[in-house]
């Protein structure tokens, strides 16, 4: 929106106000800013930093960490997908269609958002083990949920859950109904007008809540290590490794892991700040 | 409304889909809450209550009121300084300051409690000095409220700072014209302006606070009745499979949700146009 642009050299670099207290509100902000957020995460990647590249590439090497950089990695993956599918059904359900309870639904969707991410693991593995409400329904196939790649991917879908939906709401919202109309007046099947001319608007908006999605899960801790199981090589993620190597007083092999998942998150970001910028130049303020 | 199936879907596929939607809710969000109090009674009523006259878990309720009362006002009190400096005020790096704010929401939980121990652990960067000054922060009370603070950095911000980029600042160059003092000004305009939006961050921010795991767990040292907040709390009663006790705790940090998507849900519908945009529905 409004981006400051310095135009030439100005003595205060900001254009004059006749309000008051800029001096000691950004002050304190950026202050405060530096020492909770700033000089940590600059810590962190000192730290790391002090091992080289080449020592942060070795940590992401080793089979234990390239494993649980992979389970996170395509678990979170996976939940995103899943969310994409049934995150664009709720949005067009609540958007598009009456029916009872749809206020109570609409609000209990940023649930994943309220519910401390410890109680959600609890009641997922207790629902998901082979003798919880879900985990006995498929235990006599002989498939186990809970303590599994599974139990992961369960927990990660709940925690993206909100995203999708949030981020494609407000642009459904928004459409142009007459765009729709005129794809109908043209002749085009309802499924046309769906996947041809609504689906391709949403893009943007679904892209950007999936890549949110998948940024909490990679960095998803309190839901999953419940579930997890957290065996080695098997269903042990990221961050759960990363709780290992400080307890075991290694401050460089944890921040060299936490330093690769900045940098997945990092990538993430971009992708979102990216879509957006097509999407307002493409179709508009998006 | 036109009929034809060309404009809209027909009644199979419209209940079809909402039946998708429900489902899927159903499954993800409301099973987990109802096995939740369901295990937590699973041995009756008196034992749930019995989990509350645990002194622990006392400690951990009061130390998880303690760390969010701490936390949410120093953030409340940077969000109005960031939103004042930001939405009132054209400057260059704005941009980048919105982006470095809303930074901690990209960080894992873990990641987040790990750069305190990097910088204030027994290794870590200050630790020696800390050691020299006998003050303790990680494994201690002022490290879990750190790491509350970076996890629940910017919800308060993030909900003033589009609203009163939105608002401009005619009213408050009005009230300075007639007279009134900045502080007075900030009291009596931009306060007023901005106060549902200021609850829906502090509802937002305070749920975090107390509900918050990964960052808490990696800084606390998960001491019984001195540095175990509820969530962490609830760990060790699981892992100590004493699951009555641990529903039981988790109840309460459930009822916590409930209160605040409730409240969540009454600010948006009652109060939407007193909102940063993307809060009205």
């Amino acid at each position: 929106m409004s981006v400051a642009v310095a135009r030439g050299w100005t003595p205060t670099l900001r254009k004059p106000s006749a309000l008051p207290g800029f001096g000691l509100t950004f002050g304190f902000a950026v202050t405060y800013l530096s020492l909770i957020v700033l000089i940590p995460l600059a810590v962190l990647v000192w730290r790391a930093s002090g091992i080289g590249l080449e020592g942060i590439w070795h940590v992401a090497t080793t089979p234990r960490v390239l494993a649980a950089l992979q389970v996170s990695f395509f678990t979170s993956a996976a939940a995103a997908l899943i969310n994409a599918v049934f995150g664009v059904i709720v949005a067009w359900v609540l958007v598009r269609y009456d029916f009872p309870g749809k206020r109570l639904i609409d609000a209990a969707v940023d649930l994943p958002f309220a519910l401390p991410t410890a109680v959600a693991g609890i009641a997922l593995a207790a629902l998901y083990a082979t003798n919880g409400w879900i985990g006995s329904l498929f235990a006599p196939w002989g498939i186990k949920i809970a303590f599994t790649p599974y139990g992961i991917l369960i927990a990660l879908v709940f925690i993206g859950l909100p995203f999708v939906v949030r981020t494609v709401q407000p642009v459904l919202e928004d459409f142009d109904r007459e765009v729709e109309e005129a794809s109908a007046t043209l002749g085009a099947t309802r499924a046309q007008t769906i996947f041809r001319v609504i689906l391709p608007a949403l893009s943007p908006a679904i892209l950007t809540g999936v890549a949110m999605a998948f940024a909490r899960a990679v960095g998803e801790y309190g839901s999953v290590i419940f579930i997890a199981g957290n065996m080695p090589f098997v269903s042990e993620i990221a961050p759960l490794l990363i709780v290992t190597r400080l307890e075991e007083f290694d401050y460089s092999g944890a921040a060299a892991i936490a330093t690769i998942m900045l940098a997945i998150s990092f990538v993430a970001l971009l992708v979102i700040n990216g879509v957006q910028a097509y999407s307002r130049r493409r179709f508009g303020d998006a | 409304m036109h009929s034809s199936s060309a404009f809209s879907e027909s009644p199979a596929v419209r209940w079809t889909l909402i039946a998708i939607a429900i489902g899927f809710l159903a499954l993800f969000l409301v099973l987990p809450l109802i096995a939740v109090f369901a295990e937590a009674l699973r041995r009756g009523i008196g034992m749930f209550l019995e989990a509350f006259a645990e002194p622990d878990t006392q400690a951990a309720i009061r130390l998880t009121l303690l760390v969010s009362a701490i936390a949410v006002p120093l953030n409340l009190v940077f969000g109005l300084a960031a939103a004042w400096a930001i939405a009132k005020f054209e400057f260059p790096g704005k941009s980048l300051l919105i982006t470095l704010i809303d930074l901690p929401f990209s960080v894992s939980p873990v990641v987040s409690g790990l750069v305190y121990v990097l910088l204030f652990g027994a290794k870590g960067v200050l630790g020696p000095t800390l050691d020299d000054w006998d003050f303790k922060i990680i494994f201690a009370v002022p490290g879990i409220v750190l790491a509350t603070i970076f996890v629940t950095f910017p919800f308060i911000a993030r909900e003033l700072i589009p609203l009163m980029q939105e608002q401009g600042t005619a009213e408050e160059e009005a009230a300075l014209t007639l007279g009134a003092s900045g502080f007075r000004t900030f009291l009596t305009v931009t306060l007023p302006n901005v106060r549902w939006a200021l609850l829906y961050g502090v509802l937002l921010c305070n749920a975090r606070a107390m509900g918050e795991f990964g960052a808490v767990s990696v800084v606390s040292g998960h001491i019984r009745g001195l540095t175990n907040t509820m969530p962490l709390h609830v760990e060790i009663l699981y892992n100590e499979y004493n699951f009555v006790a641990a529903f039981a705790v988790a109840s309460l940090l459930a009822a916590l949700a409930f209160v605040t998507l409730g409240a969540k849900s009454f600010l948006e519908w009652r109060h939407g146009d007193a909102l940063a945009a993307t809060r009205r529905h």
